[in-house]
């Protein structure tokens, strides 16, 4: 009786529930699984407040801020002015020289530096002796892990020309006994110092994927290639690069997209040594040095110019994005 | 039994053509250019470590004298003795020390419990948040609008009555998106069933995560947590932009400051920069020698883990 009587009301429900529709459902789900949000939260909350906000408030770059209390700052309830902070800038000849010089240091950095860390686990894998690569490898890694003030210290101290009261450092002091002068203070030497600099901190660590791309190739193929007399540099161009093929584009397309956004605070420090700021401004230094340190800052021309930057920077990912997916199957995303 | 003795003839000749053969000449030259150039590399890495050691506990006259090149020259203590009895020191070393901690504490937190929920597809708007995450490594905004972000958290923190600025370097820096997309990515690699075997036995996702996840992609979590901890042990920029006491300020922007501060003696007189028996800039190398040695004593242990954590395998979406 009681049982005939529960059957068509377990049948009425579960109709009901078909009838509640994709999103009850889902919503249904979501109950259950209430503790996956909770877990998401924090780290949502997180992007919102410090990823997604500065990045809708970069819409001062259209306004004329005037900074109140409200949410935001005011960055959302000042008056618009159209693109006049764009206007200001573009017309600034210190703008297009940091915008230059932004370009430049990055593709040096590209030019030199994508390559270098390649090299060096080609070498790293060409080291039999198991001991001494790893002795080797945790030494190249190391300089990765010291701050940025750390190493710009090291760079400024060890390039210090020398006064009438000190000796030259002890870099200068080879570069001076070639005769090439100062060349901390040597406009012409600032992007290569950068350059070197940022290789030597980051090639070690960067080896890391290359290394293990290298080591995923089979022994077989080496052992294929030297049978049909290969010597070791076709070795390297026909069986080591088309193993390590889809690393390398990855690893390409990672360093397009930080092409403009690379270390203002690397910059900014070491232009405390230099003192030059002719090669050596970017556009975040030059947001960070001249823009911020105007009596009355003008937020808005300084948002233009980060505006202006993360836009292109954003524009080069998709587009070598774009040509990975063309000449290769290996794209990031 | 043929076959084996026969497997066992080849795997003799494969053996016999690769390890022992000779190796071709230009195989010879490689390997020999490959030595070379890594010892020297790595020497390379090593000498400005060195160099600052040896400068911080060298005379102060050979060391102006540029006479320091590798090993220290007249032996003195004086630059670090100077240092440890400088309070200021001690206040901007525990405040690194601080916001590394729990700095580490909060990145870790939140990286691994989004990570984690990241990497399930019963997330509703699974996908949009994991574009979400990504697209803030393409596409930042600048120094200014951070600037704008940093003065209104300032006076939250200030209203609820949190003045110590320690808490909003802290808080500014959550998370990178690389990090918490390595482990979502371990996150993902780990078996389905045992997920499933967990749910049977009545484990809720808290349980799942912290006994089976994290135990399981303990190398990716090490990693991630040394690269969090070493960001916020060197972080400079934002603590000098934004922390205006100066009893907040951690070690490396004192180290900055007290540069600053010698370049201006350098250009004006020569004087101030013999200090008694140590160089101003020993002085300055043993401020180093204290901001690079924590990283020296957790390096060892945690540097085996990058191989295995720093897969990129994939940041595709």
């Amino acid at each position: 009786m009681a049982v005939a009587k529960s059957l068509p009301k377990a049948t009425e429900e579960e109709i009901q529930s078909m009838e509640r529709g994709y999103w009850r459902q889902k919503f249904h789900d979501m109950l259950t699984d209430w503790r996956l949000y909770v877990m998401f939260f924090p780290l949502f909350f997180f992007l919102v407040a410090w990823k997604y906000f500065p990045i809708a408030s970069m819409i001062v770059s259209f306004k004329d801020l005037q900074i109140d209390s409200s949410f935001g700052g005011g960055a959302f309830t000042s008056d618009f002015i159209g693109f006049d902070s764009f206007l200001y800038l573009f017309g600034r000849t210190e703008f297009w020289t940091a915008f230059r010089n932004t370009f430049a240091l990055s593709f040096y950095g590209l030019l030199f530096g994508f390559p270098f860390p390649i090299i060096l686990a080609l070498f790293f894998s060409e080291i039999r002796n198991k001991w001494y690569r790893a002795v080797v490898q945790v030494f190249t890694y190391l300089p990765k892990f010291i701050s940025l003030v750390v190493m710009t210290t090291m760079v400024g101290m060890l390039l210090q020309p020398s006064t009438q009261y000190s000796e030259a450092g002890a870099l200068a002091f080879i570069f001076e006994s070639m005769g090439s002068g100062d060349i901390l203070h040597n406009p012409a030497a600032f992007r290569s110092i950068f350059t070197v600099s940022g290789i030597w901190s980051d090639a070690g660590y960067g080896s890391i994927v290359y290394f293990a791309a290298i080591l995923g190739i089979s022994p077989t193929n080496y052992e294929a290639a030297r049978i049909d007399g290969a010597n070791k540099m076709q070795q390297v161009r026909y069986v080591t690069f088309p193993g390590m093929a889809p690393t390398l584009i990855i690893m390409l397309i990672l360093k397009m997209g930080q092409l403009l956004t690379i270390g203002y605070e690397k910059v900014f420090l070491l232009q405390g040594f230099t003192q030059d700021y002719t090669t050596s401004q970017t556009v975040s230094t030059y947001v960070i040095n001249v823009i911020m340190k105007q009596a009355n800052m003008n937020q808005g021309v300084g948002a233009a110019a980060d505006m202006f930057n993360s836009l292109l920077s954003m524009l080069l990912v998709l587009g070598s994005n774009k040509i990975a997916r063309k000449v290769s199957t290996t794209s990031l995303f | 039994m043929a076959d084996k003795t026969n497997a066992k003839g080849l795997k003799r000749n494969i053996k016999g053509s690769s390890g022992s053969a000779k190796l071709d000449t230009s195989e010879l030259i490689f390997k020999i250019v490959a030595y070379f150039f890594v010892s020297i590399f790595a020497l390379m890495c090593l000498y400005p470590l060195v160099y600052a050691l040896s400068a911080s506990i060298s005379a102060g006259a050979d060391v102006l004298a540029g006479k320091v090149l590798l090993f220290p020259i007249g032996f003195q203590l004086d630059a670090f003795a100077s240092v440890i009895n400088n309070k200021l020191f001690w206040i901007s070393y525990s405040n690194t020390f601080f916001v590394t901690l729990y700095g580490t504490v909060y990145c870790m937190g939140l990286s691994i419990l989004g990570g984690y929920a990241l990497s399930k597809k019963r997330l509703v708007g699974h996908s949009l948040f994991n574009f979400l995450l990504i697209f803030t490594m393409w596409f930042s905004a600048g120094v200014i609008p951070m600037h704008l972000n940093y003065q209104a958290t300032r006076s939250i923190l200030t209203s609820i009555g949190i003045v110590d600025q320690k808490w909003l370097i802290v808080l500014a820096m959550g998370m990178s998106a690389y990090n918490v997309i390595l482990l979502r990515n371990a996150f993902e690699s780990v078996p389905k069933e045992i997920e499933e075997a967990a749910t049977v036995d009545g484990a809720n996702d808290f349980q799942i995560m912290s006994k089976i996840y994290v135990p399981m992609s303990k190398a990716t979590v090490a990693t991630v947590g040394l690269f969090y901890g070493i960001s916020r042990w060197n972080g400079y920029f934002w603590a000098m932009k934004e922390v205006d006491n100066a009893y907040d300020l951690p070690l490396q922007v004192i180290i900055q400051t007290q540069i600053s501060d010698m370049q201006e003696q350098m250009a004006e007189n020569g004087a101030s920069l013999i200090n008694g028996t140590y160089a101003a800039q020993s002085l300055i190398y043993a401020m180093i020698i204290f901001a690079i040695v924590p990283i020296l004593i957790i390096y060892p242990f945690i540097q085996k883990y990058f191989a295995a954590g720093v897969n990129l395998g994939g940041v595709k979406e």
